[in-house]
């Protein structure tokens, strides 16, 4: 058989293609499972973060369970719609209109007080930029915050990992005299005087700064509603 | 290959007078970036192991029915697809090394060590000679990774696969962390003062 021939060289393309993209797809189904299990013990992490909390990797189930008191799931109206706020998809609930969204809020008990954590989801520069934003009991001020980012540029965007970014924001609070105003990230030195709740942005990191902005403002807001319940508790 | 090589040579050649990354200069990139810490830099260097290893076996085997026109094609396939096993694997059993490589495990597709081996040895050698060889450039880049990272955890983190091994006296005593350890340039520094020792110790390797 000629080796060299157009119908050789293309059969052998196919056949080539057809095994490598089945044993792809084989190995990709049997970790499937793994996989999962590790990228839920990873957001557990993370979750867990965003109250400064850094268990060992073998731990991270047990203290989760530990400090996680209860998942609630609301809608809109602030009324309670489910329970399973760990299985819901942010990324996924992200893109629906807020009316129609389902709000994940992790209940968290730490030395007896309660914090209530809400996941973030937006847009970086490059690609997908998330977070976790645990609330104190009244609703407003800022326990502490976590940032994660699948691919800005290290350095610059992806700063806003650094505990130097996310420090910033504990303290901070969401209703000013009674007004709901998610925190804003602004570039250094562009805080309005007297204003306290203002983060500096990340030098170089302009678009990802903006896109957390962005991102606080555009998940928070859903969960208006139910927070001023919490207030005025 | 112009002349016969034992298997043993095949193997321990690339070790030192044939090493890919301070002889032959391949695969730099990636020694760069993943060599701040030792962990990482060990498990690119398994990672390379198997899939050059892996990938110049397969290329053997297929060696007398892959044809011309597209053998460069072929080999690619099939280094793509061992990496995306690797890649797997990774994130399944080893999730943390597999979230700081990132993407540095992709981009063992485009170290330059994997397509010259298949191109300069598994085309034109059986399988197991090519296996060996695949073992034997992998240790040779691997083994530059671990020194690079061993000494670049050690000067620049004080710790040594995490473990603090600069005891803590040395810093009362105003012993600090050289921080542009763990930046990229060092990596190119240290790599330097390797290929530096290994050519005056191998005076056979200095041009006239």
């Amino acid at each position: 058989m000629n080796k060299q021939s157009n119908t050789y060289t293309i059969i052998y393309v196919v056949v080539l293609v057809v095994i490598v993209g089945a044993a792809l797809a084989f190995a990709s189904m049997s970790l499937k499972s793994r996989q999962q299990a590790n990228e839920d013990n990873d957001r557990r992490r993370q979750i867990l973060a965003s109250v400064n909390i850094t268990p060992a990797e073998d731990r991270i189930q047990a203290e989760f369970d530990k400090y996680i008191v209860s998942q609630i799931v609301i809608n809109e109206k602030g009324d309670s719609i489910g329970s399973d706020a760990f299985g819901i998809s942010i990324a996924a609930e992200s893109k629906v209109a807020t009316d129609k969204r389902q709000l994940p809020l992790f209940v968290c008990s730490i030395d007896g007080t309660t914090k209530y954590i809400i996941p973030l989801y937006g847009a970086g520069l490059w690609g997908p930029i998330w977070g976790y934003l645990a609330l104190n009991e009244d609703g407003s001020t800022i326990y502490g915050a976590y940032f994660g980012h699948q691919g800005e540029t290290p350095g610059l965007g992806a700063e806003i990992t650094k505990d130097a970014f996310r420090n910033q924001f504990t303290g901070k609070s969401l209703f000013k005299n009674g007004q709901f105003e998610p925190v804003v990230v602004v570039k250094k030195g562009q805080k309005p005087a007297g204003d306290e709740d203002y983060v500096d942005g990340v030098a170089g990191g302009t678009i990802t700064s903006k896109g957390v902005s962005a991102m606080l403002g555009d998940c928070l807001k859903p969960y208006k509603t139910y927070l001023e319940n919490l207030r005025n508790k | 290959m112009a002349e016969k090589q034992t298997n043993k040579s095949v193997i321990f050649n690339p070790l030192s007078k044939d090493n890919p990354v301070i002889v032959q200069i391949l695969g730099i990139c990636s020694s760069l970036a993943v060599t701040a810490k030792l962990e990482p830099a060990i498990v690119m260097g398994i990672s390379v192991i198997a899939v050059l290893a892996f990938s110049n076996v397969i290329i053997s085997l297929l060696r007398n029915t892959i044809p011309t026109n597209i053998r460069i094609i072929v080999q690619l396939v099939v280094v793509a697809g061992l990496v995306v096993v690797v890649n797997q694997l990774l994130l399944a059993y080893a999730y943390d090394v597999a979230k700081q490589l990132s993407v540095f495990i992709g981009l063992i597709i485009t170290n330059c060590i994997l397509m010259g081996r298949l191109e300069a040895f598994a085309m034109a050698n059986r399988p197991w000679p090519s296996f060996l060889d695949g073992i034997g450039n992998g240790l040779g880049y691997a083994l530059i990774l671990v020194i690079v990272g061993f000494f670049r955890e050690l000067l620049g983190s004080g710790t040594l696969l995490g473990f603090q091994v600069i005891p803590q006296w040395c810093y009362e005593h105003g012993y600090v962390n050289n921080g542009l350890m763990i930046l990229p340039p060092m990596a190119l520094i240290v790599v330097a003062c390797i290929i530096w020792v290994h050519r005056s110790i191998n005076k056979d390797l200095q041009e006239q």
